[in-house]
């Protein structure tokens, strides 16, 4: 964590899961992220938090190249994202697709694939096979054939997750994946993703909220437009930090602080 | 039995612009854009003229490019103005296709008086006619709205079939298309540029707003009673390609535009499949006792 992004050898540190550098994306004239440099570890659960309109998922979105960016680079274990498509996998907010589409569990957890086949080829029993032992990893062998809109929210959030773990990726982004789902669910997914931590892979997860950070994550970055604080937990979980990010939303912060084991000033 | 004969060319040409119109539109009423069936539809008035400007032909292979440019350029105009952030696509939708028709209709207006190229039949059609237009191919006569027509769908077949699992992707998670190195933007295009082509190989023969019915309708229909892409684009097919008999005999029997009834048609399944939908949810969530799921807006 102590690389200076002026440091050389840091753009092709394969070490360095993710490394951005002068990064900026604007909408319009307003910037949605303003001169990120951020380098997250391979192998840490990483949290990025930050309020409403921080830029969370338009940085998930930059990284895998779904938003044009103004400038900075970005590098994934010291190459472009375009070089390393097959060791991402993305799970966005369960909100971006449309799950009255006709089809089943099992065949969306196959589309995580269709980037693997060439351009003609249809899914077969193979990847089907595959598929199938994603959502073992998940729990929802079970519901392979099921129609997706007959899913449950925390469901159709597993779904999503064992089409990004069908890649067998190396890195996982997961946009806000605790959104809307009951609190058994976010235990299982929680579990899940340590699990894959703790296999050596580096997971990034969008996060808003605040009460249970300390408990999920190993490495946090706080964002607010600009990075504000990076770094492993304890040495940026402060509450100086949490102010700066979340600036006037005191009513936030305060709830945060009222924790039993809220953080102090460091 | 003959391929001029009236009543086999108008049914056959009915089910070919049918089943065309029911397989590329299956993926743009599921994209939630059926609107682009009617900008197109109305933009390749545009393209028409200047293909007939540039070339001098009123139909062909020239026409059917020219067509499919000017849908892909109503297309591209849209998402340029959308992107603006200034206006929202349905209001980019309704800014570009009427400019690109009237322009069409004004070429046509100023330089072709005198050559078949009228903009009401573009908009109407005339399905009651399509044997007269023949050709004689290896000492057969067929009509040619058939002829293009079924050159159109096997295009279009060939093309969903090959581009099946991108179209798919492109169409339920564009995002997850693109971050896989898909190029849905790509497949989107050459899917809407084949829309164009098709839109004025039908023409000729239904006329545009019957081509929109059968590009919206059956898939949509389709949509309210299946619950897999290939059943929904199979039973879309389907109901464009019944549709066409149908809607002849009704014709005949009330004396009326063979066309409209063709149209009507599909919207009688349409009612169909509705109805079927609204049983079968309704004893699906009394017999499981559930409350039906929320949308799916979270």
């Amino acid at each position: 964590m102590s690389h200076s992004p002026s440091d050389p050898d840091v753009h092709h540190d394969p070490s360095i899961a993710l490394h951005l550098e002068d990064l900026t994306v604007s909408y319009g004239e307003r910037p949605a992220l303003w001169d990120i440099d951020l380098d997250v570890p391979a192998g840490v659960m990483a949290g990025i938090i930050g309020p409403n309109g921080a830029g969370k998922s338009t940085l998930i979105k930059a990284i895998l190249g779904l938003v044009p960016v103004s400038a900075g680079h970005i590098r994934l274990f010291g190459e472009p994202y375009g070089q390393q498509r097959r060791r991402v996998g993305y799970v966005p907010q369960r909100s971006s697709v449309d799950w009255e589409f006709p089809t089943t569990a099992v065949d969306v957890v196959t589309m995580g694939l269709y980037g693997q086949l060439s351009w003609w080829r249809w899914p077969g029993r193979g990847e089907r096979d595959q598929a199938l032992r994603a959502l073992e990893q998940v729990s929802m062998e079970s519901l392979a054939d099921r129609q997706i809109s007959e899913l449950s929210g925390g469901q159709q959030q597993r779904v999503f997750i064992a089409r990004a773990l069908v890649q067998n990726p190396d890195i996982l982004l997961l946009d806000e994946p605790m959104a809307g789902v009951d609190a058994t669910t976010e235990r299982q997914i929680i579990d899940l993703l340590r699990r894959l931590r703790d296999d050596g892979r580096t997971v990034i997860v969008v996060h808003h909220d605040l009460q249970t950070v300390q408990r999920y994550f190993d490495w946090l970055a706080f964002l607010n437009v600009r990075i504000i604080a990076a770094g492993a937990l304890e040495h940026v979980y402060t509450a100086n930090n949490l102010r700066r990010a979340y600036g006037g939303q005191v009513a936030l912060l305060d709830e945060a602080q009222n924790r039993p084991n809220a953080p102090s000033d460091a | 039995m003959s391929l001029v004969d009236p009543t086999i060319a108008i049914l056959i040409t009915g089910a070919l612009v049918g089943m065309t119109g029911a397989l590329l539109g299956s993926f743009l009423v599921l994209r939630g854009n059926s609107m682009l069936a009617d900008a197109i539809s109305h933009s390749i008035l545009f393209g028409i003229a200047v293909a007939w400007l540039l070339t001098g032909q009123t139909s062909g292979p020239v026409q059917i490019i020219g067509a499919a440019l000017s849908g892909v350029l109503a297309v591209f105009l849209i998402e340029l103005l959308t992107r603006t952030r200034r206006l929202r696509d349905d209001a980019a939708i309704g800014l570009v296709f009427p400019a690109l028709f009237s322009a069409g209709v004004v070429l046509i207006n100023v330089y072709a008086r005198d050559v078949h190229l009228d903009e009401h039949t573009v908009l109407l059609g005339e399905i009651g006619f399509v044997w007269l237009d023949t050709l004689t191919i290896a000492g057969m006569e067929i009509p040619r709205a058939m002829l293009t027509l079924s050159v159109m769908l096997l295009v279009d077949a060939l093309f969903v079939l090959a581009f099946f699992k991108t179209l798919k992707l492109a169409t339920f998670d564009a995002d997850l298309a693109r971050v896989l190195g898909l190029m849905p933007g790509l497949i989107f295009y050459a899917h809407l540029s084949l829309l164009s082509g098709t839109a004025v190989a039908a023409f000729d023969a239904v006329g545009v707003v019957l081509f929109i019915s059968f590009v919206v309708v059956p898939p949509a229909a389709a949509y309210l009673v299946t619950q897999r892409l290939v059943s929904l684009i199979a039973l879309a097919m389907l109901i464009a390609a019944a549709s066409a008999p149908i809607g002849y005999w009704m014709a005949v029997w009330l004396d009326v535009s063979i066309g409209g009834m063709m149209a009507l048609s599909t919207g009688g399944f349409l009612l169909l499949a509705y109805c079927w939908r609204r049983l079968r949810d309704h004893r699906h969530y009394r017999s499981r006792s559930l409350e039906p799921p929320p949308a799916s807006s979270a």
